[in-house]
């Protein structure tokens, strides 16, 4: 090809990058600019006002010694490890068991898909009735005549993450089904057929076969929940409020307590490029396997 | 200037109605039933008095959740007219950046200086000698409530202080009560824990803790005392699994718990469920144990506005919350004491004439929000959260309380 006729690279596709200028500004300027400023007072002792006043790491040591923060991070993490690998394994499982053309289909879909149209606080209210001890799930039970039931998991610092971890699976799980029941769709007959005539198994299939094939949309699913996880908030608040005591607290919570409640924006700043920080820790060794490995070979 | 020095005057009715009728939008976080009858004598005697309208924004939840939505909403530059906050440090940094109107004029020609009793609840307003909240009422949080009924059933006598309270509780628990009602949020149990320490540790050792944050002094013995006690009350606590504390009040008035510690705003709750102090409930101020009270309180603040029709209806606002017949309407249905000295509180029930009597005997001392930053106490709001939910003992709870007061400021 002649290199004269070729426009010059920065003209090309002229229409889509005046088209995205919008969006690069916004992503500048709002994320990366706003990332850069909270990163920026993190290193000052503001109180309810931004100030300019260094303190070096003073914040970031206090918050290292801070219980709540500690209690926080742990129960991130079990809810964090809990619900990536239950919603992954539960909503494959749901998105298979639909895709065998099984009657009802769509009413089942409804169903499944139906919690994640409400919004974590409403999620969060109906749980906390649920799990009340006397008159959700344990009372009736108990009325029915098992005197010595006991399922009083929000009232018990030990069991409570797995209360919210059940109410934030009850929400998310129908998501991550239907795009599982998306990635399973765009499976070729051809596949199905082939195994069946060589003869393998159905779950030998599912997890040999199609699992490897659908990737893509794993990875979707992936990136959904993990960005759900991390910002964990609203959940906590309308279901326990981050009790009983401090046992329920999440990160995202105790930044929007110390920035607004203890009129600490220096230490809410440090907590949340805690949370940054964390999630480049995680995103980084992702994106060189995902991208930067093709590159090489 | 000819309208402001009118608005001095008494005749302030006049000069608004000129300047025509004003929404004021008024944002407070007074939502239980007690409460809420409270603020509806401020609305009503604004919508009465003035020509303005009180267009009422209540926050629900505790003030907790409440102020960080007001605060956000002034810095952010959409400030209400009117609110409601703890007077005290909360404020500080707002006024410092010039967001809150200046209301030392008025002040001055109300003779604000001279009518509020104490005086330290205007100091808590005036930051580098200007004024710029009223103080509407004082809190007290040192009090026992205690269920006339509760103790019936249990077949003890009525406890005269704190002593006597744990002493009973065996005999409640017997009854199957709850001996001491307590609500799940680390502000609840921060005042039992608060008013524990005055009476348990002492007056003299409080204020060297609470005011001069002094580690020494919470490291030492008598706020052990006070760790052990707040640990025995967290057992007789054990089984009352309420988040609110209007609900934590309703067990006390249903005869379900014996007592409860909390602030005097829980004698609104007693008061509209139709009981009558000294018949159906006992109220004691300090724990039986020492006649002193702090006077925290709420003080309404007036964020900078632009509008002038709504800047001279937020100067009236805030001569009306301290006029006379405001404060006796709005205290008796509250429960609070007023901040004047002056005005006639004779209808007030014998809970509140405790309080009013210990106010006049000058037992008073200075709230935690005024001594404390709100980041601190926060810090120790979590710790009294934690502490009363498990099993963490006093010795480590002393501890964490040690470090937070060494790194108060």
């Amino acid at each position: 090809m002649n290199a004269a006729k070729r426009p010059n690279r920065w003209f090309r596709n002229l229409s889509a990058k005046v088209a995205s200028i919008p969006m690069i500004l916004t992503a500048l300027v709002v994320f990366v600019g706003g990332t850069a400023w909270t990163v920026f007072y993190s290193f000052t002792g503001s109180r309810l006002l931004p100030k300019v006043k260094f303190v070096g790491f003073d914040q970031y040591e206090r918050l290292w010694s801070t219980r709540r923060w500690m209690i926080s991070i742990e129960n991130l993490a079990v809810y964090g490890i809990c619900s990536l690998i239950l919603t992954m394994v539960l909503g494959f499982t749901l998105a298979a068991l639909l895709d065998r053309k099984i009657r009802f289909e769509n009413t089942f879909r409804t169903i499944f898909l139906y919690p994640f149209a409400l919004s974590f606080v409403v999620t969060g209210l109906a749980w906390q009735w649920i799990l009340n001890p006397d008159f959700g799930l344990q009372g009736v039970v108990r009325r029915w005549g098992w005197e010595g039931f006991n399922f009083d998991p929000l009232n018990n610092p030990d069991l409570v993450i797995y209360g919210l971890l059940i109410a934030g699976m009850w929400q998310g799980t129908g998501l991550v089904m239907v795009i599982m029941l998306a990635g399973l769709r765009g499976i070729d007959e051809d596949i199905w057929k082939a195994t069946r005539v060589d003869g393998i198994g159905l779950v030998k299939t599912y997890v040999q076969v199609i699992v490897p094939m659908m990737r893509p949309v794993f990875v979707t699913a992936l990136v959904i929940i993990s960005s759900g996880i991390i910002k964990l908030y609203d959940l906590v608040v309308a279901q326990t409020n981050g009790g009983p005591g401090i046992s329920s607290e999440v990160p995202a919570k105790y930044v929007i307590d110390y920035m607004f409640k203890a009129q600490n924006l220096g230490q809410g700043f440090a907590a949340s490029t805690m949370m940054l920080v964390s999630v480049i820790i995680i995103l980084v060794p992702w994106a060189y396997l995902e991208f930067g490995g093709k590159k090489h070979g | 200037m000819k309208c402001k020095t009118k608005l001095l005057s008494a005749a302030a009715i006049i000069c608004a109605s000129s300047a025509g009728a004003a929404d004021l939008e008024v944002t407070h976080w007074w939502t239980s039933g007690g409460e809420a009858a409270a603020v509806s004598e401020f609305a009503k005697a604004f919508t009465e008095k003035t020509d303005h309208n009180w267009v009422d924004g209540a926050i629900a939840g505790s003030g907790g959740t409440a102020r960080p939505i007001i605060i956000s909403r002034i810095i952010g530059g959409d400030p209400m007219a009117a609110t409601q906050l703890n007077h005290g440090r909360q404020s500080e940094e707002l006024i410092e950046a010039g967001l809150m109107t200046d209301l030392t004029e008025i002040a001055e020609a109300g003779g604000w200086k001279d009518l509020v009793n104490p005086s330290a609840l205007l100091d808590a307003c005036t930051f580098e000698g200007r004024i710029y909240c009223v103080p509407v009422n004082i809190h007290s949080a040192q009090w026992l409530w205690l269920s006339h009924d509760a103790f019936a059933k249990a077949g003890v006598a009525v406890p005269q202080d704190w002593h006597e309270f744990v002493a009973a509780a065996p005999a409640l628990e017997k009854a199957g009560l709850v001996p001491l009602a307590m609500g799940q949020q680390g502000w609840q149990q921060n005042i039992a824990f608060g008013t524990l320490t005055i009476a348990i540790a002492g007056i003299d050792d409080w204020r060297e803790v609470s005011v001069n944050k002094n580690a020494d002094v919470a490291a030492g013995g008598s706020y052990t005392a006070v760790f052990e006690a707040a640990a025995s009350a967290r057992e007789l606590a054990r089984d009352s699994n309420v988040q609110d504390w209007n609900l934590a009040t309703n067990m006390v008035i249903s005869g379900k718990a014996g007592g409860q510690i909390m602030g005097d705003w829980a004698q609104g709750e007693f008061q509209v469920a139709g009981q009558v102090a000294g018949d159906d409930y006992t109220c004691l101020p300090g724990l039986g144990i020492n006649q002193i009270l702090d006077t925290g309180g709420d003080a309404f603040y007036f964020p900078k506005v632009d509008d002038p029709a709504v800047q001279a209806a937020q100067l009236e606002l805030a001569t009306l919350l301290i006029s006379p017949e405001v404060q006796v309407a709005f205290n008796l249905a509250k429960g609070s004491l007023p901040v004047r000295g002056d005005i006639d509180m004779s209808s007030a029930n014998s809970c509140m004439q405790k309080g009013l009597q210990i106010l006049a005997d000058g037992g008073v001392l200075p709230s935690n929000d005024m001594n404390l930053s709100a980041d601190t106490t926060t810090q120790v709001e979590d710790l009294m959260a934690e502490f009363w939910a498990s099993d963490l003992s006093a010795a480590d709870a002393q501890a964490r309380y040690v470090d937070i007061i060494a790194r108060a400021d």
